[in-house]
């Protein structure tokens, strides 16, 4: 079998394992596979031996087992690790020429794809299973410099921003799962944001994994130079499936001398069944650089979705008066398991870094917050403020908060509160007398409990978040 | 508009209410005056549908069954409870609170739902009424507000919902003499529609604001006394001890 798929490979014009609507590497991990990848995205020679040399550094990595949440062993031979809808080994030029079935998904998905979007001012570079389908805003952004397209477009146009600044924040030895990803990544978005410009609109993708057994690797790369801002927001969907699906992206933020980058995430992938059943493995590598001085990243998070999530996006702060920020809603309801938070690494002087974490929990679910914030020696003057509180719902499920802190500098301080409550009976029988069913009332209650995270969103997804967060916990009360 | 007959209830196998009876019609306002223990609060919670309750006999409210019905479809129907305790909720503004409360019932009852303009302008309209500061509207519900502060948003919620039955749980308990003219001036102002109102309160100084057209005095779950708002004052002299 392996042979063949091998022998597949060579004569890989012809010879991938297709089906009716998809176009994918034979199973398995292996040297020949993300040969495969390079040469179908028609990568440069370094680009490639980048990739192996990660693989090379995969093989005597071991997969962390310190999370809170266990997970079946994962076989990573099983796994298919490029796939792509079959209409793009043409690839199209504009919306017009794509499959109009794709176009469909999107709309059902409420993705703001076409010309009726276009008044939300959101550009939106939307990647379906591995391969981008669309940029849309190319010409507006274009006109002011500003690069949005995909990784791949990136590597053929823009071979020396991608080369100077892949793999600067996530090396290629971080840890098992980023570095799979290294080896392995398909596509994800690319901006680049020149000197002194304010992105005009909000730059948002939106990630969707479709075929069975596909892991999705993307990798994304945002570069703020020099007194420069943007805001980008990712959302992510994924249809239902009993099996699970692993998701493993790495997402690189670089801000250089006084450029602001803010990035807002709404992760809704399958959670599973009411018994845990399926559901997609959100193991994410998130982490920002804030490489100039006066620099900022702020993360804010709402995830809702996924059997399990396992991230913490991070800042480096490594210019001076430099701030990182990370706003989070983790929601778990059924049996969802949630293990996130944040690292905030303080090497600059007067740095500074905020955390604001709410986590939910309902049902069976488990949640942990684990966050890291380490002032370094030379980190004079910096400050970290935490604050983490949890609601539980029902008395079956679980919340855990987990804070290391490293402060290596006198000059420097901080504060770290939490909290942990219930919705109470009376409140709910507050609203339920203002006439408010009792989901209704649960709604109210936890969107004015992630209140303080839900304000950073931008404006349009806000709205989409606090329903989400409504209906995230439906079932979870009477 | 409101009948109870015979109802009994038990918390943890505990009498509360016994054989309790009661009528009230529309525009009628019905005072309840009992000691610590009475059973007045029991009375407001099952009212309201506040689950923990084993209860037995019949509650009609407009002909419905009260039992068969969850605790927003009795708000839905216009039964309204001013809190005894108003409860936080950290994070939701007053006015969205209000705002969602007042859509959800008009929505329930298949009226058209206000816009925030019209909202809010009822809302500042019942706010000057009420002489309820404002600036609190904007503030996170009941959170650092006083006590007298908590009571008199419970009268505006009533002021906006506009209820059929309003049930006013101890609302002058804690309240200066300012505050409880306020409260009695919302209650007037209702009650002029034809409005009906229970009032639930351990004395009779409310009542000197708002007439009460009956005064019944419970004691250990039963009503032992029913008359006329000269029953408050008589009360007031004899305290409950002596009343029969």
């Amino acid at each position: 079998m392996r042979d063949k798929q091998i022998e597949d490979l060579k004569d890989y014009k012809y010879g991938f394992s297709t089906d009716i609507e998809n176009f994918k590497a034979p199973k398995g991990l292996n040297e020949d596979v993300i040969k495969f990848i390079s040469n179908i995205k028609k990568e440069p020679k370094w680009l490639l031996d980048w990739r192996l040399k990660a693989f090379e550094r995969l093989k005597v990595l071991k997969e962390p087992d310190w999370q809170k949440p266990k997970y079946p062993k994962i076989d990573y031979q099983d796994l298919y690790y490029y796939s792509a809808p079959k209409s793009f080994k043409d690839k199209p030029k504009s919306l017009d020429e794509l499959d109009p079935k794709l176009l469909e998904t999107y709309q059902k998905l409420g993705i703001p794809l076409n010309e009726q979007k276009r008044l939300n001012g959101i550009a939106v570079d939307a990647v379906f299973d591995s391969v981008s389908v669309a940029t849309t805003f190319k010409e507006t952004l274009t006109k002011q410099g500003i690069i949005f397209c995909s990784i791949s477009e990136a590597v053929q146009k823009h071979p020396e921003l991608v080369k100077k600044y892949l793999g600067t924040v996530i090396p290629l030895t971080d840890h098992f799962f980023a570095t799979l990803n290294s080896a392995v990544f398909t596509d994800g978005s690319f901006v680049y944001i020149p000197p002194g410009v304010r992105c005009p609109m909000e730059l948002s993708t939106y990630f969707r994994i479709n075929a069975s057994d596909t892991g999705q690797f993307e990798r994304t790369l945002i570069i703020a130079d020099k007194g420069s801002y943007v805001s980008y927001l990712e959302g992510c969907t994924a249809p239902m499936r009993d099996e699970n699906q692993l998701h493993a992206a790495n997402v690189e933020l670089i801000a250089l001398d006084d450029a602001e980058i803010k990035y807002s995430t709404v992760q809704n992938w399958y959670p599973g069944d009411k018994d845990g059943k399926g559901g997609i493995y959100n193991f994410v590598t998130k982490r920002g650089l804030c490489k100039g001085k006066n620099s900022k990243i702020s993360w804010t998070q709402v995830e809702t979705g996924s059997a399990i999530t396992w991230k913490y996006p991070s800042c480096i702060l490594k210019g001076d008066n430099s701030i990182g920020e990370f706003y989070s809603i983790a929601i778990t309801n059924n049996h969802q398991k949630a293990d996130t938070g944040t690292k905030m690494i303080h090497l600059g002087k007067n740095t500074k870094s905020k955390i604001i974490s709410k986590g939910i929990s309902a049902g069976f679910s488990d949640m942990t917050y684990r966050g890291l914030v380490d002032i370094s020696p030379k980190a004079t003057n910096s400050n970290n403020f935490t604050q983490c509180d949890s609601l539980l719902m029902g008395n079956k499920c679980g919340a855990h908060t987990v804070p290391y802190i490293k402060n290596k500098n006198s000059d420097s301080n901080i504060a770290h509160e939490a909290t942990t409550s219930k919705i109470s009976e009376e409140q709910l029988h507050y609203c339920q007398q203002r006439g408010l069913n009792p989901e209704e009332a649960v709604g109210l209650i936890v969107n004015g409990f992630c209140k303080e995270v839900l304000q950073q969103l931008p404006m349009e997804f806000a709205v989409e978040a606090q329903k989400l967060v409504g209906i995230s916990l439906e079932g979870s009360v009477g | 508009m409101l009948k109870i007959n015979n109802l009994s209830a038990k918390i943890d196998n505990k009498s509360i209410l016994q054989d309790f009876k009661l009528e009230i019609n529309p525009g009628e306002v019905h005072a309840i005056m009992g000691p610590n223990g009475s059973g007045k609060s029991t009375l407001s919670n099952i009212l309201s549908g506040k689950k923990g309750y084993d209860v037995t006999g019949e509650v009609l409210f407009e002909n419905n069954d009260l039992f068969s019905l969850e605790t927003e479809e009795r708000a839905h129907k216009g039964i309204f409870l001013a809190f005894q305790y108003p409860l936080e909720i950290p994070g939701v503004n007053t006015n969205v609170f209000l705002k969602t409360s007042l859509n959800a019932i008009k929505k329930a009852r298949g009226e058209k739902e206000l816009d925030a303009i019209q909202f809010l302008k009822l809302v500042k309209e019942k706010a000057k009424e009420l002489k309820f500061d404002e600036e609190k509207l904007g503030r996170q519900l009941n959170v650092g507000f006083s006590g007298g502060e908590k009571k008199k948003n419970e009268i505006l919620q009533m002021s906006i919902l506009n209820p059929k039955l309003s049930i006013l749980d101890e609302t002058d308990s804690g309240l200066d003499i300012d505050a409880l003219k306020t409260v009695a001036d919302g209650v007037n102002a209702l009650r002029k529609k034809n409005n009906s109102f229970l009032i639930i309160t351990h004395y009779q100084r409310l009542l000197e604001y708002i007439k009460p057209d009956f005064v019944h005095v419970l004691m250990s779950g039963k009503i032992i006394k029913s008359g006329g708002p000269e029953l408050a004052l008589e009360l007031e002299k004899k305290g409950y001890e002596n009343i029969n």
